[in-house]
């Protein structure tokens, strides 16, 4: 251990004493004011970002959510008391997107049964099980708007899945997927099964695969078949990672934003909560007062739907301090 | 008997035709992305392009696209981002875990209660913050909110430096170290796996962000690799094949990086995720 690199203010000081005499460094708590303040300097640039960037906008989020205004500095912010928040469930432009959550929702429920079936095959021995998981999780690494027009390609008139249909002579089944408002939210909230399936998968298997595997030997020797292993061992090992995968999953489906953003600017009853919150707050309509109150009330139910699942399944790794 | 085999058959199958559903939406891109613009018209989806060695649609792409300037953006901006993410990471970390002081519970409830905070939604807000700092269309608006609101990172170090032993810290103390050079002499090099890990997810993450940019940098000349794809949409709104390069061109990277350091990434992907 090397004691000569850049001596901050206080080496000198730990120089010059002789260790006894200065046990401000090992003790807890009974230091003077520098042993107080370092904390705080490795603190102080961490704690300034985090409120300017995000409690400050959480703050402002809030007060604009309670004004008229129109996003232009120079112009006037007139309290408008909870005006907003009613418009939210007034205004015959915001009222479907809420609907248009319910289909996000459906996908992402589907999309945490394929990848239990998948991690829980893919936890006994296969072949070529590298490959596999690699091939199902991968998606998920791909960029947004690479996924974007994979999609758009895949879907257009006449296009991949028009020619595949047409291959097996099901040419009835071809639709608009992208332009009949009764077809479109089911080909974007499959592209997000598509592009998220593989992260549910691996977190899964990750939490298959911690369980000991002592445990399916005693089970097979108790003649447990594969079901029963599934039931009574599986199930119960990952819980806690399907219960936060489930929260995050409606989180996510009404903060959907990329997918149908890139793929359809939210046309055709595609439009989402937070597509609209974006067109109303930086779009050619200047409502910033209720795009905020939007922002306040997706902020409200994520925060509501955290605290409801860590009462039904607590944290027991995760303590910090 | 019988059944297990049926079973095991059953199983492979779904398993390939999963295979098959994550890959031929990107093999039919790849193909079109190989097809001259007359080729393209006149062909299927499915049919093999005449010569796999054309490459004119990627230089079309990475040249007329922006597509250079884009790597160079997003170099830049991960460049910068990453190194001040594992600074502030580590510093909030140690500071969290190594000391007792005041506030320290208030202090660690803000971080945690700021990851639930959705950032798409609250730029409404952001946007106001960062335009008065005048960092709007410049390549700081993201870069400073990569900072400002990555919070994971620090969650990940402080999940790891409380499995550092607090031994090392006082054997160094004893031979006179001050906290600062604990900090870095000590801890940081112990800190390697996790900045490992904070590396490739949060280098994944603004790899693949497109709103920030979209967003805050809406000058031609400040496109990173996400927006500069998404501008194909006007010019080569008609040229699905020069759409198809661009795509494969930024898919490229990634997979190569995948391939590298998939044991890294199923890791770092868990631990973030998890949180």
């Amino acid at each position: 251990m090397t004691t000569t690199t850049t001596p901050p203010s206080d080496a000198p000081a730990v120089a010059a004493h002789p260790l006894p005499n200065r046990p401000a460094w090992s003790g807890r708590g009974r230091g003077g004011r520098d042993r107080k303040l370092t904390p705080w300097l490795f603190l102080a640039v961490p704690l300034i970002l985090l409120g300017v960037f995000t409690y400050l906008p959480a703050g402002n989020l809030i007060y604009y959510s309670l004004t008229d205004w129109d996003g232009f500095g120079a112009s006037p912010k007139v309290f408008v008391g909870l005006q907003n928040y009613g418009k939210i469930f007034t205004r015959d432009d915001i009222l479907p997107v809420f609907l248009v959550s319910l289909y996000y929702i459906g996908a992402s429920l589907v999309q945490m049964v394929i990848a239990l079936c998948f991690a829980t095959v893919l936890s006994f021995s296969t072949r070529f099980r590298n490959l596999f998981k690699g091939i199902l999780f991968f998606p998920y690494l791909i960029n947004g708007v690479a996924i974007g027009f994979v999609f758009l390609y895949l879907f257009q008139p006449g296009g991949t899945l028009d020619s595949a249909l047409h291959a097996f002579g099901l040419d009835a089944l071809s639709k608009h997927w992208l332009g009949d408002p009764d077809v479109v939210n089911f080909s974007l909230a499959g592209t997000s099964v598509w592009r998220y399936m593989g992260l549910n998968f691996v977190l899964f298997l990750g939490a298959i695969q911690s369980i000991p595997s002592e445990l399916y030997e005693a089970a097979e020797l108790d003649g447990a078949g594969r079901f029963q292993q599934f039931r009574y061992l599986i199930l119960p090992g990952i819980k806690r990672i399907i219960s936060l995968s489930f929260i995050l999953a409606i989180a996510g489906s009404l903060a959907v934003f990329e997918i149908p953003y890139i793929m359809t600017l939210g046309a055709n009853g595609s439009m989402t909560f937070v597509i609209k919150t974006v067109l109303l707050g930086f779009g050619t309509f200047h409502k910033v007062g209720l795009a905020s109150a939007m922002a306040v009330l997706l902020l409200a139910i994520v925060l509501i739907l955290t605290w409801i699942q860590r009462r039904i399944v607590p944290d027991d790794k995760v303590d910090l301090s | 008997m019988i059944s297990r085999v049926v079973l095991t058959a059953l199983k492979y199958l779904t398993l390939i035709v999963a295979s098959v559903v994550t890959l031929l939406p990107l093999g039919v891109v790849l193909i079109a992305s190989m097809k001259s613009q007359s080729e393209f018209v006149t062909t299927g989806p499915f049919d093999f392009p005449a010569n796999v060695f054309n490459i004119d649609n990627f230089v079309t792409a990475i040249v007329r696209g922006g597509m250079v300037q884009g790597l160079i953006n997003t170099s830049f901006i991960m460049v910068v981002s990453l190194t001040g993410t594992i600074l502030i990471g580590t510093m909030t970390a140690y500071a969290i875990d190594r000391f007792t002081f005041r506030f320290k519970n208030g202090v660690l409830g803000l971080f945690l209660l700021a990851t639930l905070v959705p950032t798409v939604t609250t730029q409404v807000a952001t946007f106001q913050i960062v335009n008065s700092m005048g960092l709007f269309n410049t390549i700081w608006a993201p870069i400073v909110l990569f900072l400002g609101t990555d919070i994971i990172s620090i969650y990940i170090f402080v999940q790891f430096m409380s499995s550092i032993p607090k031994s090392l810290d006082e054997a160094a103390m004893l031979d006179g170290a001050n906290r600062f050079t604990i900090y870095w002499r000590v801890i940081m090099p112990l800190l390697k796996p996790a900045i490992a890990t904070v590396l490739i997810i949060r280098g994944i993450a603004i790899y693949n962000e497109f709103y920030i940019p979209f967003l805050y940098m809406p000058s031609s000349d400040l496109g990173v690799i996400s927006t500069s794809l998404f501008r194909f949409k006007g010019p080569f709104g008609a040229q699905w094949e020069v759409i198809a390069a661009g795509t494969m061109v930024v898919i490229v990277p990634t997979l190569i990086i995948f391939l590298i350091l998939q044991k890294y990434i199923y890791n770092g992907i868990t631990s973030g995720a998890t949180k």
